[in-house]
């Protein structure tokens, strides 16, 4: 078992380009840390630098206190699931779990109880003597696991290792990850760009965007605490709401009503100078509320506003109602448009609910929606800096 | 889909093609089997059979000379390509370096080469060097034009091979070399063989050079020794003798093609093709 | 997450540059080979398409500049040679696309027999070409020929100059069409299925689909498979050579520099021949990947993976 520290590790191409920045990371002993970002991130890069697959150009990686730069990847005594899996085509299930010991000189007798207690673990017995091509996805994957486990290594890198697989094994597998490594205390860094797989599995998310570390913690926190616009828009889904908003007389006017300011809020803008009048509101669906069905318990006084649905999609255990808002209360600036670039489909006038299952609400009603303005989280629209938390 | 009018279509046009490419063929064979007597009487097939035309060739030096001289040239040219070929083939495919695109653009350019733009100067500088009318007088220009098709083959080979196997080896901590030999070699054999296979039809097929740069049987592969039946032979009549080495020179490498079939489509297309 | 890995280095690290000393020691070899015995013997040829050089007269050996040029450009042969190989570069060429298409789509399409249609079509690519060459000599042979047979009688179409042509566009186009139709077939499985589907739905007719999806779709695959052909249709050789051996005015260019330097042992004039042959082809090369911009085929500067 190891830890595993990266010290300001970049990663430079001989084009110029910077993959990834600087980027400090200790991953402790036994713990499972999830890389999660949008594809060129560099959340691969740092794990193929990581593997030692990829040279590190600055900074210094360490396992277990010892500086690991330099080192061939076979020396470094970790294992890789890869996202194409990388099985050896040409050789049986027993052959490909069994390749590592092979290499390590690994008696056979030894090696064959081995490979016969991994192949127990991940349900494969069955399967020893077929080659790759005859095995089902999920099988691959698992073989793909099995070499990887079958040699104890200090530590697992995995790389997107469930992104092949159907929506419903994904989940079954996510399960199957999470376990094995509980059960093996192993060191495991793995990336993934889908969200739920990053908030499901680890014990710690580090959440990049273009090669530089937006967030580091626990899935919850990055939830329900994000640094800024990126990791809030990242984090959850559907995706918190975005809205313009501005403040006006100790509130702040927005589409979705004038919300007085918080004690939390004021507190937390008034220990920052220089806060913009005009800012960008962000808001969960989860934040919402039929009022129907009883209000939302929070501190402060319950805020509503109306809206019509415009699509309803029910998914059993919750709908989601996507309203289309007073085009007229939604504030216009020039000021925030760069903030709102990119985003999809925002119009400023448009978000999504997620209510109760209970909830009476039908496609094209007029809805009344009550939230706590304690969910309100507020970002700079130049940095995208989380104004309501502490830096 | 699959209609009876549909079947019988494609029955009718499979059929158009099938006698297509056998007919040519089984015409040489049946002339093959004819007798002297019977050779010009204008008939598809063999109105009596005889193996006399393979004996006569088979007893003739000068033709199985040829066929020694054929296979032994052909397989060294094909060896000498294929490691030299896939060095070059492994480069291009893995490996960034400036000139890539140059070794491409020369061997593409040799490719295409009119090969009697080299077989007068050839002529002069073998004779020069000694080379004329010997083995390696004709291993070197086989060699230089299975190249280019032994570099364009291999290099779409290697570069179908999931390289991340290559990553996936030095994680499981093989060396180098050991991931070469154990990974990467038993997956590039397929794409090596198929490409000595087209390698050695090329070398075999060939007749300028074989005419020209050699005076005697010392090195005339057996295409140029046919062409050598006519007139000159003791043979009465060179029909049914050069209808029989035809077959001889040309059965082998059709049961190889037939053979390999799959193989031998996918390497004929792989470089040619690109989405 | 990694396709950043350029190709243009400022600053080689060590890793690169190792890289790159590797990529050039495992293409030395064949470098090596193919400047030694192609690039040279044509740097030769053009010496010797500049000096007088009969080896039946090897003292009157000397330097005369354009004058073989002369001769050969002025030559009512050379120029009959290369009349009759644009010619039949040309019609077999176009002869072959057109079937070669047609027997693609056979094999790609085919219901019935498909395994055995792929591979009996693969028969003329693998006979040697001159072992074929003597099979359609003998089949156009009066007396000897089941084709010659079915002329009227007196008939011998070798002798005589269209026929000739005629028959010896037949052995090319023979012999090369299951080549062409391979790599059509090639470039006919890099139609989508659903765009064809979907071409059906807009309401295309089967030849709709065929002229205004899959030929437009295949147009690199054409390209590419009609340049290989037209270069590899201009040096033909083997088949006249064993057909008329150029009688009938049926020399190819590359039949009547062989005669010069082989019958002739006119080493001048078959050099200049040589260079004309070669410069040619390289314009036709040219004018195909400039003018209809043929990749050449293969070709992947990027291709790192």
């Amino acid at each position: 078992m190891a830890e595993i520290a990266l010290e300001k590790v970049g990663k430079t191409y001989p084009d110029g380009y910077t993959a990834v920045h600087a980027l400090d990371l200790t991953v402790a002993d036994g713990e499972f840390v999830i890389l999660v970002g949008p594809s060129g991130c560099g959340k691969s890069t740092t794990l193929n630098m990581i593997a030692g697959l990829e040279d590190i150009t600055s900074g210094e990686l360490r396992i277990d206190g010892t500086r690991v730069n330099e080192v061939a990847p076979r020396a470094r005594d970790i294992a890789m699931v890869f996202q194409s899996y990388a099985l050896y085509p040409h050789m049986t299930v027993r052959e490909n779990i069994g390749f590592p010991l092979r290499l390590a000189g690994m008696d056979r007798a030894r090696a064959a109880g081995k490979i016969e207690e991994t192949a127990r673990i991940l349900d494969l017995e069955g399967l020893l003597d077929r080659r790759p091509a005859h095995l089902s996805g999920g099988q691959r994957q698992r073989v793909a696991m099995g070499r990887a486990i079958v040699r104890d290594p200090r530590a697992f890198l995995m790389d997107e290792p469930l992104s092949n697989l159907d929506a419903k094994l994904r989940v079954q597998m996510r399960t199957t990850i999470s376990r094995l490594q509980k059960r093996l205390g192993t060191t495991t860094v793995y990336v993934t760009h889908d969200q739920t797989e990053a908030m499901t599995l680890g014990d710690r998310m580090v959440l990049m965007n273009k090669g530089r570390v937006q967030q580091v913690g626990p899935p919850d926190e990055l939830y329900r605490r994000p640094h800024n616009l990126f990791v809030a828009g990242f984090v959850g889904s559907p995706a918190m709401n975005f809205l313009p908003a501005e403040i006006q007389d100790g509130a702040l006017r927005s589409v979705i009503g004038r919300i007085p300011l918080t004690d939390r809020m004021r507190n937390a803008l008034q220990r920052r100078r220089g806060v913009p009048r005009e800012l960008v509101l962000g808001v969960r669906p989860e934040a919402f509320a039929d009022p129907r069905l009883g209000g939302v318990h929070g501190g402060a006084e319950p805020c509503s506003f109306t809206g019509q649905v415009e699509i309803l999609e029910s998914l059993g255990a919750e709908k989601l109602a996507y309203l289309t808002l007073d085009a007229d209360a939604a504030v216009r600036s020039e000021h925030l448009a760069d903030a709102f670039q990119g985003r999809e489909s925002w119009s400023g006038d448009q978000l999504v609910a997620r209510l109760d299952p209970a909830s009476p609400v039908r496609e094209g009603d007029e809805l009344e929606l009550v939230y706590d303005p304690d969910a309100i989280h507020l970002f700079a629209p130049d940095t995208g800096v989380n104004l309501t938390e502490d830096a | 889909m699959t209609t009876g009018r549909n079947r019988a279509r494609w029955s009718a046009v499979n059929a158009l093609v099938l006698l297509y490419a056998l007919v040519p063929v089984a015409w040489i064979a049946a002339l093959s089997f004819k007798t002297p007597a019977t050779i010009s009487d204008g008939a598809f097939w063999p109105r009596r059979w005889t193996l006399d035309n393979y004996r006569g060739i088979f007893a003739n030096d000068d033709f199985v000379r040829g066929l020694v001289n054929s296979i032994g040239i052909g397989l060294i040219s094909t060896a000498v390509a294929i490691a030299v070929g896939t060095l070059a083939a492994y480069a291009i495919a893995r490996l960034a370096f400036p000139g890539k695109s140059l070794v491409l653009g020369v061997s593409l350019l040799i490719a295409m080469f009119p090969q009697i733009s080299l077989v007068t100067p050839l002529f002069q500088i073998e004779r020069g060097l000694g080379l004329f009318n010997t083995w390696p007088g004709l291993i070197l220009p086989y060699v230089t034009f299975a190249l280019p098709l032994t570099i364009y083959t291999l290099s779409t080979f290697f570069r179908e091979i999931p390289w991340d196997l290559e990553k996936a080896a030095k994680m499981d901590g093989a060396t180098p070399f050991q991931a070469f030999r154990l990974v990467i070699a038993p997956l590039a054999m397929p794409g090596v063989v198929t490409t000595a296979i087209l390698a050695f039809i090329v070398c075999w097929n060939d007749f300028l050079f074989s005419i020209s740069l050699t005076s005697s049987d010392a090195a005339r592969t057996a295409p140029a020794t046919i062409s050598f039946f006519t007139g000159s032979s003791q043979f009465e009549d060179p029909t049914g003798s050069i209808a029989a080495a035809a077959m001889v020179i040309t059965v082998p490498i059709v049961v190889f093609v037939l053979l390999f079939q799959r193989r031998i489509v996918s390497g004929l297309t792989s470089g040619a093709v690109k989405g | 997450m990694t396709a950043r890995a350029g190709t243009a280095a400022r600053t080689p690290s060590e890793g690169r540059r190792a890289e790159r000393r590797l990529g050039w020691w495992l293409c030395a070899p064949a470098a090596l080979v193919m400047v030694l015995v192609a690039g040279w013997p044509v740097l030769y040829s053009l010496l010797l398409s500049l000096q007088r050089n009969d080896l039946r007269f090897p003292d009157r050996r000397a330097w005369v500049g354009l004058d073989n040029y002369a001769t050969v450009l002025t030559s009512p042969f050379w120029w009959q040679a290369f009349g009759l190989t644009l010619l039949v570069t040309a019609v077999s060429v176009v002869l072959e696309l057109v079937l070669g298409m047609a027997v693609a789509v056979a094999m790609y399409r085919t219901v019935v027999g498909r395994g055995l249609v792929r591979t009996v079509v693969l028969i003329p690519y693998g006979i040697v070409t001159v072992a074929a060459a003597y099979g359609w000599k003998y089949a156009w042979t009066p007396g000897t020929g089941w084709l010659a047979g079915m002329l009227p009688a007196g008939e011998a179409p070798l002798t005589e100059h269209w026929p000739a042509v005629g028959i010896i566009i037949l052995a090319e186009v023979w012999k090369t069409t299951p080549f062409m139709a391979l790599l059509l077939m090639a470039g006919l499985a890099l139609v989508p299925e659903d765009t064809l589907k979907a071409a059906a739905m807009d309401g295309a007719t089967a030849w709709q689909r065929f002229t205004m999806v899959t030929l437009p779709l295949m147009k690199p695959a054409i390209l590419a498979a009609l340049l290989f052909r037209t270069l590899d249709a201009f040096r033909v050789f083997d088949n006249i050579y064993v057909l008329t051996n150029g009688a009938q005015q049926t020399s190819s260019v590359s039949v009547i520099a062989y005669h010069n330097l082989i019958g002739g042992l006119n080493l001048g004039v078959g050099s200049t021949m040589s260079v004309l042959i070669f410069l040619t082809v390289a314009l036709v090369a040219f004018v195909f990947v400039k003018g209809f911009g043929t990749a050449a085929p293969g070709r992947d500067p990027e291709g790192r993976r």
